[in-house]
């Protein structure tokens, strides 16, 4: 029972971070509740219909299906969770203006509260299809009594929720002037480590080269199975032993995002000097 | 709208060519209740290879090896390809994560 409890709570972590992180940058939106619940409704769906055919999606691409799949949805996750970004840098200043009318700057610029719903769908059904294969394994073995396995699942589900709220509630208490600069950053840097994820993938895939397979290991000084090296592996990517081109991936990513997000709503433009016409 | 990473996904497989892989060594393993065989396997160090793991069982499992850095589900009665390499010689330990207790095992470079 308490081998299931562990491998659910570990599979259930990284979407229930995610939730928690969506959940806080979302602070104030209307009808935030109801994507969010889409987004988890649609990601269990999902995460069955996955597990239903992994055979098949591994099978496609010549064995590599696995590896593009996830590399696909968390590319998608990416461009999401970067659109939010933009939307809210933009906006941000209006909503400040407006005493944080954030309901009114919803109904005018359309706040892509959706696109949270689907990184959170996304999570939940990259996550949850391995919980799902494990979870009915057990069952088609009979290796334990179902009663077991019922209850070691729903324990570790518990035990991921809990962190996420932990981690929603520890937002929450950053005053609501600087939440949004917060979770704009917290983002930021998650959509660059799922983007360095999606290319270990492809290196996976051969479709990617590695530059250089190994560029440090960190196991020693914090491990990856750790529950705090899962967490930041969630929350800014953190990868034990990354290849060259995870670097990169961060890198190019915080520079577009971050960019995208300065070009829309930072500081004020520069004005070119008359003698540089 | 939740249709939209599976209509990618879809997208993506369709347009990306398979990898040609002709001129690489090929090593096989196989799961067997719920045990990996053989449970050592030597590889050459310094080189592209692929594994191949067959699931014999009847029941899905992932071959997990933070070692190798590859995470794979390989559904019952399936086989799964995993790129591998250039590694340098030592020793590559993997798991079955679903059956932990029983699937282990290592690859060797040398």
């Amino acid at each position: 029972m308490l081998s299931t409890a562990i491998i659910v709570f570990r599979e259930i972590l990284e979407a229930a971070l995610i939730v928690g992180v969506v959940m806080a940058a979302s602070r104030g939106v209307p009808r935030r509740g109801l994507a969010v619940l889409t987004g988890l409704a649609g990601g269990v769906l999902g995460a069955i219909l996955v597990a239903f055919f992994a055979g098949e999606i591994a099978d496609a691409v010549a064995g590599s299906g696995q590896e593009i799949f996830n590399a696909s949805v968390l590319l998608v996750a990416v461009a999401m969770l970067g659109w939010h970004n933009v939307w809210m840098k933009r906006h941000g200043r209006e909503m400040a203006r407006q005493m944080n009318d954030i309901g009114r700057a919803v109904r005018e610029g359309g706040q892509p509260v959706r696109a949270l719903g689907i990184v959170v769908g996304i999570a939940v059904l990259r996550e949850g299809s391995e919980a799902v294969l494990f979870l009915y394994g057990i069952a088609a073995s009979g290796a334990g009594s179902l009663w077991e396995m019922a209850l070691g699942g729903l324990l570790g589900v518990a035990g991921g929720i809990s962190l996420g709220t932990a981690l929603y509630r520890g937002l929450l208490r950053i005053p609501p002037r600087y939440l949004f600069s917060v979770t704009g950053a917290l983002i930021l840097v998650m959509a660059a480590g799922m983007a360095s994820q999606a290319a270990s993938f492809l290196v996976a895939a051969d479709v990617l080269p590695a530059l250089g397979t190994q560029i440090w290991d960190s196991t020693a000084l914090l491990d990856p199975e750790s529950l705090l090296g899962r967490t930041l592996h969630t929350l800014i990517g953190y990868d034990a032993r990354p290849a060259g081109i995870q670097l990169v991936v961060f890198a190019l990513t915080l520079a577009i995002i971050g960019g995208s997000m300065r070009a829309v709503g930072g500081k004020p433009p520069h004005r070119v000097p008359a003698t540089a016409r | 709208m939740r249709l939209l990473p599976f209509a990618l996904a879809a997208a993506v497989l369709s347009v990306t060519a398979p990898p040609v892989r002709a001129d690489e060594p090929t090593f096989t393993l196989t799961i067997r209740d719920h045990r990996f065989e053989p449970a050592q396997l030597e590889v050459p160090a310094g080189v592209k290879f692929q594994l191949v793991v067959k699931n014999l069982d009847a029941t899905a499992e992932e071959f997990d090896s933070k070692d190798l850095k590859r995470e794979k589900v390989i559904a019952a009665g399936k086989s799964g390809i995993i790129n591998l390499g250039p590694l340098n010689p030592g020793t590559y330990r993997y798991v079955g994560e679903y059956h932990e207790a029983t699937a282990k095992g290592e690859l060797v470079a040398k």
